[in-house]
């Protein structure tokens, strides 16, 4: 068992990616996670990686454009506004098949917003930030430990159906210090072969990388095999946690940082006699709709409760239906709700459907 | 009496026809890349970064590895590469609209960090691709479809000379304007692409040819004309000639 | 006697002149007939045999149709 290190959530991110195999970083300073920024231009060099800060985001994301093409894995980290200049660039890595992984710490939006946790980039994050058809996978972690094993699975991922994955963590996350385990370094020979990648036409036909066909039919080929390929993923790579939800009075819907409070949440409703169940989605994108439908037929209430405006909410009233009702609580701007306050909420509901 | 072949067909040209119009001197500049790639040996491990414009196609012309940047991006694409894998050789291939409007933030970076890549340049004074439309580096009064009673610098600023403006920086390596209109020039354009490309071979850092092409479509000038258009206008607000020439130094420097 | 000729890829050129404008000795010139694009290809024309195989049209045409030979000199005292 490695032993247990005290580490801020950026440099844990940032480490997790190395433990990954990643060794190419470019990025751009932005809080509230320029600490990943900057631990990747020590921690780096260490391991005879590269790292390089770049003249803005839009540069950032077609660096790791050309990284991705001749075969690394690459990443970057970057903060909503940052995040927002790349979608031209994640755009046209998906539209090529490229793997990558972007690190996003949410801030409180939308324009320069403030540098609090927030969780309003979840429809930009899953429903495709950039042009044309294309969904990224995104991974939700709730703590560094889980923002650790999902930032190493992203490389996986990535590699596995050639595609930009997502970490949507937020400043929360990024910000506190916890103690957690670093898995073994994996070495680099025991990474994918990629003879897809622009390495040099020796003793091969050139390889070609483009999203771009001037031929509608031809293009329509290429969307049919993301597509084929987002299929896969559907039917292979989603992921939830589930807690309490055997019996529970209510179910509550919030991944991430809220997905976190909520087990406080649930604490203090035991005993004021309520039992909540926990539903938790750890891959925003592919969301677990089947699994969430099925629970919403045990319950009244599906409530959702995000650090926005209610967007996730969304995908909570896609699975749910009519199978039961779907209030939302949420705080903007980078509030984050405080477990009493949800509480309140929990106890509004279950009083309202036993006077009704 | 038997004759032998003097100049072909360079084998690092693939065999797709050129999709530029009659007397584009793109094509020039390609067959000029493609004799230095074969003469250097470096066919199998060079990888070209094509950019949104005329010349997008230019990742299928060429019997190498290629892809395709985002428009002005294919310096950031390319350091991306090279950092990646410092042991292939690594061009970008832009126009005017890409390298000079869209993407100058990347191009001033790339070569203000001095990247060990090798940048041809078009220079012909239009967007190509998009039907003729004002580049910064159109002239003052040259029209174009949308400076219909040409270019006034009061409403659309004044044409960039990237050259003289790279060479301000202390990164770049290398940089020479030169042109294609005449045999003559063509031997010298040869000549600088090739030592752009020696360059980065031996890990001298950023080199940058800048090359003045006619647009006979885009110009509204038969193709030979163009050339005379280009030679009376274009060489005199954009002189040929090298603005930066630090190889022997970084020679010295043993810069790797 | 011309020192030379060249071929031209009839289907790749695209009638642009520009291998006439270079040529010193003239011996370029439109052909009558088309090619499969709907252009008049350049067509070499050397009766009196100027051709120097300079390859001056060679480097200024923009499609790479051309390629060019040259004669192997016969050894002067044979």
């Amino acid at each position: 068992m490695a032993e247990k290190v005290l580490v801020k959530g950026n440099e844990a991110l940032g480490e997790a990616a190395i433990r990954g195999g990643c060794r190419y970083y470019f990025g751009y300073p932005i809080t509230p996670q320029s600490e990943l920024t900057e631990y990747m231009s020590r921690r780096l060099p260490e391991v005879g990686g590269v790292f390089l800060q770049a003249e803005s985001e839009v540069s950032v994301v077609n660096m790791l454009y050309g990284a991705s093409c001749v075969g690394v894995r690459v990443m970057t980290s970057t903060s909503s506004p940052g995040f927002s200049l790349m979608q031209e660039g994640v755009s046209y890595m998906a539209g090529a098949e490229l793997p990558a992984v972007f690190i996003n710490v949410v801030r409180g939006g939308p324009g320069l917003g403030d540098i609090q946790p927030a969780q309003g980039d979840y429809l930009q994050a899953t429903k495709g930030g950039g042009h044309g058809d294309y969904r990224l996978i995104v991974l939700g972690p709730s703590t560094i430990q889980e923002a650790i094993e999902l930032v190493m699975l992203a490389f996986d991922l990535a590699d596995k159906y050639r595609t930009p994955v997502e970490v949507l963590a937020d400043g929360m996350i990024g910000q506190m210090m916890e103690p957690v385990e670093f898995p073994e370094m994996r070495s680099l020979n025991t990474l994918p072969e990629k003879p897809w990648s622009l390495t040099g036409a020796k003793g091969r036909k050139p390889n070609k990388i483009t999203s771009f066909d001037l031929d509608p039919y031809k293009l329509e080929e290429m969307n049919l095999r993301y597509e084929a390929t987002r299929k896969r993923i559907i039917a292979n790579e989603q992921r939830w946690e589930e807690r309490n939800v055997k019996g529970a009075d209510i179910l509550v819907a919030a991944y991430g940082t809220v997905g976190r409070i909520m087990k406080t949440v649930m604490e203090l409703a035991k005993e004021e006699g309520i039992n909540v169940g926990l539903f938790r989605p750890i891959t925003l994108w592919p969301f677990p709709y089947e699994r969430l439908e099925e629970l919403s037929k045990k319950v009244n209430t599906v409530l959702t409760v995000e650090m926005s405006g209610g967007q996730m909410l969304e995908d909570v009233k896609l699975a749910v239906k009519d199978n039961a009702a779907t209030p939302f609580y949420g705080r903007m701007g980078g509030v984050v709700p405080t477990p009493e306050e949800i509480l309140e909420q929990i106890e509004k509901i279950i009083k309202g459907s036993e006077s009704a | 009496m038997n004759a032998k072949v003097v100049m072909k067909r360079p084998k690092s040209l693939s065999q797709t026809d050129f999709t530029y119009c009659p007397g584009c001197h793109h094509g020039i500049v390609h067959r000029i890349i493609a004799e230095i790639i074969d003469e250097l040996g470096i066919r199998e491990k060079t990888v070209i970064v094509a950019p949104v414009g005329c010349s997008v196609f230019a990742y299928t012309f060429f019997e190498i590895d290629g892809t395709v940047a985002s428009h002005g991006r294919a310096p950031a694409v390319a350091t991306g590469m090279k950092r990646s894998r410092p042991d292939r050789i690594i061009f970008t291939y832009q126009g005017d609209g890409d390298l000079a409007a869209i993407g100058t933030t990347e191009i001033v970076h790339a070569a203000n960090r001095g990247e060990n890549i090798t940048v041809i340049f078009i220079n012909n004074a239009v967007y190509g691709m998009t039907g003729g439309q004002m580049a910064p580096t159109t002239l003052i009064g040259q029209r174009t479809t949308t400076t219909i009673h040409g270019r006034d610098p009061k409403a659309a600023g004044y044409p960039i000379r990237i050259c003289e403006m790279l060479s301000q920086l202390e990164g770049p390596t290398y940089i020479e304007r030169v042109a294609v209109d005449t045999p003559q020039h063509v031997i010298k354009t040869k000549k600088a692409i090739k030592k752009a490309f020696e360059n980065q071979i031996n890990g001298l850092g950023f080199s940058l040819v800048e090359v003045l092409s006619t647009c006979p479509t885009n110009w509204g000038i038969p193709p030979v004309e163009s050339i005379k258009w280009l030679q009376e206008n274009m060489m005199k607000f954009y002189p040929l000639g090298i603005y930066k020439d630090r190889t022997e130094e970084r020679v010295r420097e043993g810069i790797v | 006697m011309a020192l030379g000729y060249i071929e031209i890829d009839e289907e790749r050129c695209k009638s642009c002149g520009l291998c006439m404008n270079a040529c010193p000795k003239k011996v370029i010139r439109f052909s009558k007939s088309f090619n499969s694009k709907g252009y008049h290809p350049a067509e070499f024309y050397d009766p009196e045999g100027n051709c120097i195989a300079c390859g001056f049209c060679y480097m200024m045409c923009p499609d790479t149709a051309i390629t060019v030979y040259r004669y192997e000199k016969v050894a002067a005292n044979k």
